[in-house]
């Protein structure tokens, strides 16, 4: 069930009052007919060991999950607030009886069952109440016309004392009509929106189930950055390691072989000095890649604006670069902007054919906003092990969102957004091409 | 030839200078923050300067910005700058002035004790020095690029030499060839790439590393 889009304004006038009563009566046989849920789900927990409660809960569950949902959309509209899915997620890979464990001990799933019950007397009440002062309405406005098509006796005592036996008198109901109609028209939105509230009540993310589900998020995320970081640690130990390590060593080696030959044999000396400086030469290359790796020198010194356009300048493909950034960011969001729109753009040289790439970088709504855009065959997706859902995975440790358009025959753009608060509201924009 | 040294590690500006006084260069001056070297290279205005990139206070491109702003101020300043990494981006920043005395080298280069003093010559002789890795980088991107295409592997060679900043006579030694070969490569080189000939070295490498850049 998603949230339906936020709307600007809440329902009003004729058709929204007029969707409203037409909502009324479904809505009431569906606050009747979801008391069964209920006793489902106690008949499902009492048989829970007997193995079909099992069943029982889970079809309880999910129709109790699909009701409340409705009501949900329904008071997001009256309302015109967007309201969340109060439940907790259960763990990843967790089985079906730690699922199900979850589920029943979620505070939402609790509240789904009180507002069963709520629904089914004070909501059903509201919404019988709204329907019948309509329907009455028009019954009373349409009396002349009925009682003139209908044989004489259906409608000629509509109260039991009156007694009508010519149109005028039948004209005397018309105002009792109007007046019903008024009624309802006064009080169709007022309880539509308080039915919503009491919905709301029960149903909206409580702060409390709202930070749970806050910190489940962040219990992940933090494990996998843990897990990210652990294993670039362990990557770098051993690069060190194997290469300017051992470099080193056998640096040393030669050195101390070539000052015992010096006096002997000045050649074999003179060559074994040469291959100590070849040597020097290979680990300075191998710690220049790693420290590209970890934070490339160009990004410290010139931020995420002069860093992606160096990545620009060494790209294969006529890349362009936009970017209008007040200033310099914090440093880990630079980095893990910078990590992310390189990847993007090795993904988008390596996979797409494009002709041209374009990066666009911004800020807005308190995010760092980047664009990669490329002009090939398009197709890309998140799905599997690939380049991208590695990115929106170290993304989400800094609670930032990546989106993919990438529709087959292309373009592809992928947008990325972090959360970055800045102080200075100053922007210089600026481009070029490299 | 009087030399000013920028470089804030102790140990390397040490060896710097010992180096450069080995080849008989006056080392004027030896400083090792960015705001230091400005004031002493216009003070100077030395044949040469060897400058690090990264230097206090800031540690970023402090030396990098600190010699393009000098040789804004001191017109025909030469200057030879050292890095640990060498970032493409910092190349065409130097070289966009399009004026030669100007060499941008790993580090280190240095160790190739001969190479390194060669380098800083040129480079005082109004010449370039270009690192081979920038070189390479710049060569690679090009793949796509129909008139480099048409090379051959001979006049590819000649053309990278000639890209780092070498004479003619130097490109002809280091490939044991006459420098007529040499000349009659570049000749080749200059008409598939639709480039004008000019008559002084440093002329043609500016050529060869503008249509490399664009």
């Amino acid at each position: 069930m998603s949230d339906p889009p936020p709307q600007t304004r809440a329902p009003h006038g004729l058709g929204a009052r007029l969707a409203l009563v037409a909502l009324a009566l479904p809505l009431a046989v569906l606050a009747e007919v979801s008391i069964a849920l209920f006793v489902i789900w106690i008949v499902g927990v009492s048989t829970l060991f007997v193995g079909v409660g099992i069943a029982l809960l889970l079809a309880a569950m999910l129709g109790t999950r699909l009701v409340a949902g409705l009501h949900r959309q329904y008071a997001s509209r009256v309302l015109a607030v967007p309201i969340a899915r109060p439940y907790l997620r259960s763990a990843p890979g967790a089985g079906p009886v730690r699922r199900l464990s979850t589920v029943l001990t979620d505070p939402a799933s609790w509240r789904d069952w009180a507002w069963l019950l709520v629904n089914a007397t004070v909501g059903f009440a509201l919404q019988i109440l709204t329907f019948t002062l309509f329907i009455a309405g028009v019954f009373y406005l349409i009396y002349p016309f009925l009682w003139a098509v209908t044989p004489r006796q259906v409608f000629s005592s509509p109260f039991g004392f009156y007694t009508i036996n010519h149109l005028a008198d039948a004209l005397v109901l018309v105002p009792i009509g109007l007046f019903f109609l008024s009624l309802w028209w006064l009080t169709a939105l007022p309880i539509a929106r308080g039915y919503a509230r009491l919905a709301v009540s029960l149903l909206a993310p409580t702060k409390g189930s709202a930070l749970r589900a806050r910190v489940s998020q962040l219990t992940t995320s933090r494990a996998e950055t843990v897990d990210t970081q652990a294993a670039e640690l362990r990557r770098i130990e051993r690069d060190l390691h194997d290469g300017a390590q051992a470099r080193l060593v056998s640096l040393g080696m030669s050195l101390g072989l070539a000052e015992e030959l010096l006096a002997r044999d000045p050649e074999a000396a003179r060559s074994l000095l040469a291959e100590a400086r070849a040597a020097t030469t290979s680990a300075l290359a191998e710690l220049r890649d790693l420290v590209r790796g970890i934070h490339p020198p160009v990004l410290a010194d010139r931020g995420l604006d002069g860093a992606v356009r160096a990545l620009a300048l060494a790209s294969p493909l006529p890349t362009t670069v936009s970017v209008a950034l007040p200033g310099r960011l914090p440093a880990p969001v630079e980095s893990a902007g910078y990590f992310a729109v390189a990847e993007c753009l090795t993904n988008a040289i390596k996979h797409s054919r494009a002709r041209s790439i374009a990066i666009d970088i911004g800020h807005a709504d308190g995010r760092l906003q980047l664009r990669v855009r490329d002009d090939g065959q398009g197709g890309a997706s998140l799905a599997g092990g690939t380049g991208l859902s590695g990115i929106q995975r170290r993304l989400a440790a800094f609670d930032g969102q990546l989106s993919l358009e990438s529709p087959p025959g292309g373009p592809t753009e992928v947008r990325m957004s972090l959360p970055c608060e800045l102080s200075s509201p100053r922007t210089s924009p600026s481009s070029g091409t490299a | 030839m009087r030399v000013v040294i920028a470089e804030d590690l102790a140990l390397l500006r040490d060896g710097l200078i010992r180096l450069l006084q080995a080849y008989d260069f006056e080392v004027v001056a030896a400083v090792d923050n960015g705001p230091e070297l400005l004031r002493e290279l216009i003070a100077h205005r030395p044949d040469v300067a060897v400058v690090d990139v990264r230097l206090p206070p800031t540690f970023t491109d402090e030396g990098l910005r600190a010699a393009i702003e000098a040789r804004r101020a001191v017109v025909g300043l030469r200057v030879l700058v050292l890095s640990q990494y060498v970032e493409q981006l910092y190349a065409r920043e130097l070289l966009s002035d399009r004026t030669g005395g100007i060499g941008y080298l790993l580090k280190d280069r240095v160790s190739n004790v001969a190479q390194f003093i060669d380098a800083v010559r040129r480079v005082a002789a109004g010449g370039t020095a270009m690192d081979p890795e920038v070189i390479s980088a710049l060569l690679a991107r090009r793949e796509a690029d129909r008139p480099l295409a048409s090379l051959t592997a001979r006049e590819r060679e000649v053309l990278e030499l000639m890209a780092e900043g070498r004479s003619n006579s130097a490109i002809a030694a280091r490939m044991f060839v006459t420098e007529k070969a040499i000349s009659k490569h570049s000749n080749n080189i200059f008409a598939k790439l639709g480039l004008e000939q000019s008559e002084t070295d440093n002329r043609r490498v500016l050529a060869v590393l503008a249509y490399l850049q664009n």
